[in-house]
């Protein structure tokens, strides 16, 4: 069973986000369990630059793993402050702490609106029940 | 899908399983990468039953051979002895790559991919007719594949005293049948170890004991990095009917001479190097982050050239690694096209790793 913190927002594409406790305009984003287990070990994530501004639903990074090459999708719009610098020497993070040490960026969000409207974990387990239901 | 006799030894350990030429075969068992580093490290075993085995029986057999493969079997001079070798069509087309072993007088086993299975045995059968032949294709018969530094060790502690004498007496691309069990000194990771072919029924037994012998089991995942850091093709991407083997880097395993020996694909061969050969495959690196895929396209001075056939991320080198089929002439200056953007390559000569050590002049950036 993949693991689904209460606490998060969520994608129906499998990305994960919550606002910095400090500045509630600063979300850290990452994917979910579900999302590396499906990915596989991954020997490569190419994260955006800081900097660079994203609507949400863009590719924003690309994670590659022993078996291919999967998009993240930005769930918000905004300018990305900071990324996961220790992914470069260890993509093996996001596999393992999918939820921690694994983030991918953070984004300074333009529109907070788009942050409430994303899914709760209660959602997000509708979506991965569906998603087994297909398998 | 088909199984193979280790198929609950294979759930036993928690693989995750996947369709591999419609056999559900293990993909991993836990990691990938972990694995890898075992077979490069250690010693991993690999259930490799999928794979189809030929007896060829006979006084023909020699002839036999002598025309089916484009290697010659006429230089492996007495029993106990392995030989690679590309099948050819009369196009040149590779039908497959096989290993042939030498077993005893007028008795040869041929190891070829599963997924070439049937149509490796009906080609030879369409051949054999006037050879008066015995050719049995061996579905009683379970195959591992045990390798890495002490794969030989482990092996040989794992399984007895008799095998275990056997096991250490082989040489290098040697092979011996012993009662219903057949053990060669060949693999497919670039490490050292052997290939046991064994009654399907001990298949499992034999798995469990070399377990007990710290010989891990290892997925067709790691098979796939292993066999690319090691330079080995892969039949149905690095070659397949549509190329000879004079375009896929396997011309060494082609032996033109004697000339006087007839072999299905010599005639075509002759003309294409009459003609000039029109594309190659070679080894290229990725020198920035990322990793090579099959697919990707090559350019050469803003010109499509090629295609990638294999890639992956070395485990070992910490980079992208992988096959290309290139139009000749043969340059150095390459890119491959990776989400729209062009990167440069480094064209490697040899194999990637060789028994467990990098061989190419290139440090990666990141940490190993």
């Amino acid at each position: 069973m993949n693991r689904v913190p209460k606490e998060l927002k969520y994608t129906a594409s499998h990305e994960w986000a919550i606002a910095d406790d400090l500045d509630k305009n600063i979300v850290i984003v990452g994917i979910t369990d579900f999302a590396q287990e499906q990915l596989g070990e991954l020997v490569y994530v190419e994260l955006p630059e800081v900097g660079d501004k994203v609507a949400a639903g863009d590719e924003v990074c690309v994670l590659e793993s022993v078996k291919a090459a999967s998009d993240v999708f930005s769930p918000l719009s905004g300018k990305i402050v900071a990324i996961n610098e220790d992914l470069e020497d260890s993509p093996g993070l996001v596999n393992t702490h999918p939820y921690h040490d694994g983030w991918l960026y953070k984004i300074e969000m333009q529109d907070p609106v788009e942050y409430d409207e994303l899914l709760d974990a209660e959602g997000y387990q509708d979506v991965l029940a569906e998603q087994e239901e297909d398998d | 899908m088909k199984r193979t006799p280790l198929f609950n030894q294979h759930n036993a350990q928690n693989a995750i399983l996947m369709n591999f030429a419609d056999w559900e075969m293990p993909l991993h068992y836990g990691s990938q990468l972990v694995e890898h580093n075992h077979v490069r490290t250690v010693a991993g075993m690999f259930d490799v039953s999928h794979m189809g085995i030929i007896d060829v029986k006979g006084p023909a057999s020699k002839k036999f051979l002598s025309m089916m493969l484009a290697n010659d079997i006429n230089t492996l001079h007495e029993p106990g002895r392995a030989l690679y070798s590309c099948m050819l069509q009369e196009n040149g087309g590779i039908i497959d790559d096989l290993i042939a072993y030498y077993i005893g007088e007028n008795y040869y086993r041929l190891v070829v991919n599963a997924s070439c299975t049937e149509k490796d045995f009906k080609w030879l059968n369409r051949h054999a007719k006037e050879y008066n032949l015995e050719l049995v294709l061996r579905k009683d018969l379970a195959m591992i594949a045990v390798q890495g530094p002490l794969a030989i060790d482990n092996a040989a502690s794992a399984l007895g005293a008799v095998l275990s004498k056997s096991i250490r007496s082989l040489e290098r691309f040697g092979c011996i049948e012993i009662g219903t069990w057949f053990i060669a000194r060949t693999g497919y990771t670039g490490e050292d170890g052997i290939e046991i072919i064994l009654p399907a029924i001990q298949a499992e037994e034999c798995w469990q004991n070399l377990l007990k012998h710290g010989v891990q089991p290892v997925g067709l995942g790691a098979r796939d990095t292993l066999r690319l850091e090691a330079g080995y093709n892969l039949y149905g991407h690095d070659m397949d009917e549509s190329v000879s083997p004079l375009e896929a880097n396997l011309a060494w395993s082609v032996a033109f001479e004697p000339e006087s020996r007839h072999f299905i694909g010599r005639k075509a061969l002759h003309e294409q190097l009459k003609v000039g050969v029109q594309k190659k495959l070679i080894s290229v690196a990725l020198q920035d982050k990322g990793v090579l895929r099959a697919g990707q396209k090559i350019f050469s001075n803003d010109k499509e050239v090629g295609v990638v056939t294999s890639g992956t991320f070395s485990p070992l080198l910490h980079l992208a690694i992988g096959f290309a089929r290139v139009a000749t002439p043969v340059n150095s200056d390459y890119f491959v096209e990776i989400r729209n953007k062009k990167f440069p390559l480094i064209v490697v000569k040899g194999p990637f790793v060789k028994h467990g050590k990098p061989n190419i002049g290139i440090k990666s950036e990141g940490k190993a």
